[in-house]
């Protein structure tokens, strides 16, 4: 059978094109726009090189807002993704309380990020609060607006409070898709509960568990809401994130240029980090098939 | 290696099992011996599986016990049973090398070193995947998994029982008879008490010196593969054994008479029963064509090669009948019944007559 070649395929995607295009790429051009020149209003544009970026990069300001940033996200996952899975591990596989467990464990994540913060703010106080109050009765000093070590314990309860759901949720789905017969055969060889985890459960969730990290670390690299809600960044600048600043920047001074060099270098970041994280993860899999190899 | 008592062992998967419909495994009271080579044979779904994992302590048994050499292992986890088992599907550790797993279970039960890379060597030897031992087992054929499933399982030298579930399923045919000789040959080697469950009768025949019937969560019968052919002691073993199947006919017995539709089958004695369902067993190799007998009426013929089947109309019944491959079929063919395979079955079961019995040695005498 003859093939006809053309190109009236490509027509197909337009749609999703024309829907990126305003989406994504025409607002992101808007940064890059501002990211390269100079302006005083009244739709004057001057050229300004990297200026900006120079600028953005020189600063203390922004390496230090970075790295608040990778040690948020790095404790985040030092604790979300072991927590997660000794969760997963121990919810129930079959019964009542299969559907209980989801529902508890999904409720942190159906709450609005503005709300976690507010009820989070409220809850820590230490004269209203529940948390805030109580600590401070039972004689621990405890003032997320006044302590730098309080503010990140608050910030970081938090988002493991928000947060580790989703990994339960995902190593869980890794979890029962397991057949039984591994448990049994690991029974019959006699394998401790160590070696079922490390040699059965560990590798089955290797793919739910690359997603996990994935996504932990983009959205607690990106995080915004809930610390602004909670801290407002501070003690001084103890809890300004790359976000937090970033708003600052562009909404507090208004200096659009900086902003937008800020911007694009903020997002480049993530795009390699995520990359990076991307490729080193599914590389241990790949290697691991390589070494089997085969045919 | 141990003997295996079932002493009236029952089981359920419901909480509060009622009726005999709720039991998975209605009763199964029977020994393994020390040392045998047992198949237990049955459709999906009787109670196979469900036995093995009793055995082996991945399941406990609702009612009965256990005794492995005499002694209660009930109580035991599969751990303390000693025991070895093959799944159905493949189950290896995928991060682990070939080697690794087929160690994994030694090395767990904390066999020295040099031990565990002997018992390996000679069991990577004998699947035949010796120049695989350093690679992963990630991204191997489903074949050469279950044969590392299978290697985990005779690994170990110093096992109760080894028991098989369907193992050579997702084996291509070829391997399949290899692996199931060997199998055998290790059976002759060390001795050791060996269940194989599958739902192959060649596959059971060719493994077991005693077959265990399987139906519906009872065993049926117990016997050698000839028992089972000669004298199957339910209609289901003599459906489920034998290509084709045994021909089972209603019949009426008036004394040594069974009446099928109008006509008489003179019977070498007078069976008693008070049961109301009542036939007449008779597997197609036992079925005579000739000019003399019931007419009947041919509706198709298959041959096979060595053999062919007659498919027969006899009072409105289909049989079966083999006939040789230079035997002359007659156009307008009448059946007899060569009384030596005459089995009768109440309500399903076998009757025991003596005179039936007596007569099985002499193939064709006896009246």
């Amino acid at each position: 059978m003859e093939k006809s070649w053309n190109n009236r395929a490509w027509f197909l995607v337009l749609p999703v094109l024309v829907l990126v295009a305003f989406s994504a790429v025409v607002p992101l051009m808007t940064v890059v726009n501002y990211a390269f020149q100079d302006t005083f209003g009244n739709n004057e544009f001057f050229w300004a090189g990297t200026e900006w970026f120079e600028q953005v990069l020189d600063s203390s300001r922004f390496w230090e807002a970075m790295a608040r940033n990778l040690a948020f996200s790095a404790i985040i996952l030092l604790i979300e993704v072991p927590l997660g899975i000794l969760i997963a591990l121990n919810m129930p596989k079959s019964g009542w309380g299969v559907p209980v467990c989801l529902v508890l464990m999904a409720l942190p994540l159906l709450i609005p990020w503005n709300v976690v913060g507010t009820i989070w703010q409220v809850f820590g106080r230490s004269d209203i609060g529940l948390l805030g109050y109580t600590l401070n009765q039972l004689g621990v000093d405890y003032n997320y607006t006044r302590d730098t070590t309080d503010a990140w314990a608050t910030v970081i309860v938090m988002d493991v409070w928000h947060w580790t759901s989703l990994v339960v949720l995902l190593c869980y789905a890794g979890l029962v898709s397991i057949p039984d017969a591994y448990y049994q055969a690991a029974k019959i060889d006699g394998a401790s509960r160590w070696a079922v985890f490390r040699f059965i459960q560990l590798p089955k969730m290797n793919r739910v568990l690359l997603i996990a990290v994935l996504l932990r670390f983009m959205d607690s690299f990106m995080i915004y809401t809930e610390p602004f809600v909670v801290t407002g960044g501070g003690p001084g600048n103890a809890t300004t994130f790359l976000s937090i600043d970033l708003v600052k920047m562009a909404l507090g001074q208004f200096d659009l240029g900086p902003a937008a060099a800020m911007s694009l270098v903020y997002f480049l970041i993530i795009l390699l980090l995520s990359w990076v994280f991307y490729t080193v993860m599914t590389n241990v899999g790949v290697e691991r098939s390589n070494q089997s190899g085969g045919h | 290696m141990a003997r295996i008592d079932l002493d009236h062992i029952r089981h359920s998967y419901m909480a509060n099992p009622q009726k005999p419909a709720d039991y998975a495994l209605k009763e199964v009271h029977t020994s393994f011996e020390d040392g045998g080579a047992y198949a237990l044979l049955g459709p999906s779904g009787c109670g196979k599986t469900t036995l093995l994992n009793i055995i082996s302590g991945l399941l406990r048994a609702s009612e009965g016990c256990l005794l492995f050499d005499g002694h209660d292992v009930n109580g035991l986890s599969t751990q303390e049973r000693n025991i070895a088992q093959v799944f159905q599907f493949p189950v290896v550790y995928d991060t682990m090398t070939v080697y690794d797993n087929l160690a994994f279970p030694l090395r767990n039960r904390g066999l020295a070193e040099p031990d565990v890379d002997r018992r390996v060597r000679e069991i990577l030897e004998m699947i035949d995947l010796a120049s695989w031992s350093k690679r992963k087992a990630r991204g191997l054929t489903a074949d050469q998994k279950q044969k590392i499933s299978l290697g985990r399982g005779l690994v170990r030298a110093d096992v109760n029982a080894i028991l098989f579930d369907e193992p050579l399923t997702v084996i291509d045919p070829h391997m399949k008879w290899v692996l199931r000789s060997q199998l055998k040959q290790l059976h002759r080697r060390f001795g050791t008490t060996m269940v194989y469950v599958t739902h192959d009768q060649t596959e059971a025949l060719t493994f077991a010196e005693r077959v265990v019937v399987m139906f519906e969560g009872e065993v049926v019968q117990i016997g050698t593969p000839d028992e089972l052919f000669e004298r199957p002691r339910h209609t289901f073993v003599g459906y489920f054994i034998g290509s084709p199947g045994m021909n089972v006919l209603p019949i009426r017995l008036e004394g040594n008479r069974a009446q099928l539709g109008s006509q008489a089958i003179a019977l070498p004695d007078a069976p008693a029963t008070s049961s109301a369902k009542t036939e007449l067993g008779i597997r197609p190799e036992y079925v005579r064509l000739g000019r003399a007998g019931m007419p009947a009426r041919i509706t198709k013929i298959e041959d096979i090669g060595r053999h062919r089947i007659v498919r027969l109309d006899l009072e409105g019944r289909e049989i079966a009948a083999i006939a040789g491959e230079d035997e002359e079929i007659p156009a307008e063919p009448h059946v007899s019944f060569d009384p030596a395979g005459i089995n009768l079955y109440a309500d399903s079961w076998r009757l025991e007559t003596g005179r039936i019995e007596t007569a099985r040695p002499m193939t064709g005498g006896g009246h």
